[in-house]
């Protein structure tokens, strides 16, 4: 069980990094939804159901569509 | 140099992170309120998800705060996104799938938004996350016809202001019984049942619904501003 | 310290998500990177105040068919970071509605170029040039120290 824990926050960990280093923004908010992603399992390992329901359904719903609107707003959507 | 004495101060800053942490152990708090809850919530509330009745019932005042920092936030995004243009050229409608997709999907995201919020008190959910869910469900058919105006912007202000002004309401009721505000009401019931614990259902209703619709308006007002390209 | 002990793998993953966003906060150049800096920064944050409540053989505090477990974990936390995580979209959408302003205005989301013509517009209002370094004084020109000696004499 620990190795499953550890295989997640380093695929988590290195998405966050992948966040700041990617420069499409499009790829960056892909990994961004990772990132939600881990910490949404990681919160179940913590025994607390509310909130990993509440950090799938912000994080990897709504948050990636307020930035996606954003992008397309200012025109970042295309990529470089 | 500006990268270097970045990477200096996280440096440092994590050096203090985990010294603070080293004194203090996971789980052993120095504030025991609660184990105190987990005893009595069962009895005193009647609601199985001890983490509603904390929301809803211990904790009341905080949520209705952060329902209000909702609507400012809501509110000021509103106003600093100006108007479109009205003859500004639409987007063309989404292709086959995505419009039969979001015609499928629109039902079925409302059944299971409106299943999380009434079964909040007896299982994990609740309603903030129905509501994030209904606002999902009301901006999927935008995305994929986007000319349609699915909901007008006073209907959902409308509504918006009616469930929020249902939670004060409620709450104030029990002001006239001579206890405190947002005291839960109502005759507990049946432990377990659908319709128990009082007034927290209704009180999860209307903070789901005013949560959903608060985020529909915002996410139907961000799509509709001009794409810049 | 044993490395595949849950609680230090845990504790770091936190700490490393807090780093990593005030990283990107400190070093990034683009408005929107800055944001993804502080998405991260307060994903960070909830799961290190979830941590607080952490027992290896706990279970989540719901009651289900009936049968209580013998230790729950603690709900109260749990309340708190549920608000947190709700409160951040909102920031997240404010924020977001505070660059497009931003983009419209100055025309561009680079913060060097934004933070110039800042300095600039801030120099043209009070009539003084703009300052090269941090130390020199202010230089103030001829019209506005002209109005000065008369108002001092």
């Amino acid at each position: 069980m620990e190795v499953v824990v550890l295989v997640v926050v380093i695929v988590m960990l290195l998405s966050a990094v992948a966040v700041l280093l990617f420069k499409d923004f499009l790829a960056a908010l892909a990994a961004m939804s990772v990132v939600s992603l881990g910490l949404s399992f990681l919160f179940v390992v913590v025994r607390a159901p509310d909130v990993a329901m509440t950090e799938a359904a912000i994080g990897a719903g709504l948050s990636s569509l307020l930035f996606a609107l954003a992008l397309r707003r200012l025109g970042l959507w295309r990529g470089q | 140099m500006r990268r270097f004495t970045a990477a200096l101060f996280l440096l440092g800053l994590g050096m203090m992170i985990a010294a603070i942490y080293q004194h203090m152990d996971f789980s052993n708090t120095a504030v025991n309120a609660g184990q105190a809850i987990n005893a009595v919530a069962a009895e005193e509330t009647g609601a199985a998800n001890f983490v509603t009745s904390v929301v809803l019932a211990y904790r009341g005042i905080d949520t209705l705060l952060e329902l209000t920092i909702l609507f400012t936030a809501a509110m000021i995004g509103g106003m600093v996104l100006g108007r479109r243009r009205v003859d500004a050229p639409r987007d063309p409608d989404a292709g086959f799938i995505l419009r039969t997709g979001a015609d499928l999907l629109f039902p079925l995201l409302l059944v299971v938004g409106m299943y999380i919020i009434l079964h909040g008190h007896l299982t994990p959910g609740g309603g903030f996350q129905g509501g994030v869910i209904l606002a999902v469900a009301f901006f999927v058919p935008l995305l994929a016809r986007p000319g349609i105006t699915l909901i007008d912007q006073r209907v959902v202000s409308l509504v918006e202001g009616l469930a929020g002004a249902t939670f004060i309401i409620i709450g104030l009721l029990a002001m006239l019984d001579g206890k405190e505000f947002l005291t839960p009401l109502l005759d507990k019931g049946e432990f377990g049942a659908l319709i128990s614990a009082g007034t927290l259902p209704i009180l999860y209703l209307a903070v789901g619904i005013k949560v959903g619709s608060e985020l529909a308006g915002l996410l139907a007002h961000l799509a509709e501003a001009e794409a810049l390209d | 310290m044993d490395i595949l002990d849950s609680n230090m793998i845990l504790y770091s993953a936190a700490v490393g998500l807090m780093l990593i966003g005030i990283g990107g906060i400190v070093i990034s150049n683009h408005l929107i990177r800055i944001i993804f800096g502080i998405a991260l920064l307060e994903a960070g944050a909830n799961l290190l105040l979830l941590l607080s409540t952490y027992h290896e053989g706990a279970s989540a505090p719901i009651i289900v068919d009936g049968n209580v477990p013998a230790m729950m974990a603690d709900p109260v936390p749990q309340a708190l970071v549920l608000t947190a995580i709700v409160i951040g979209v909102g920031i997240l959408a404010l924020a977001l509605s505070l660059a497009i302003r931003v983009q419209s205005a100055y025309g561009t989301l680079d913060m060097r170029e934004v933070r110039l013509k800042l300095e600039q517009e801030i120099s043209d209002e009070a009539g003084i040039e703009m300052p090269s370094s941090s130390h020199a004084p202010a230089v103030i020109t001829a019209g506005s120290a002209a109005a000065q000696q008369e108002g001092g004499s």
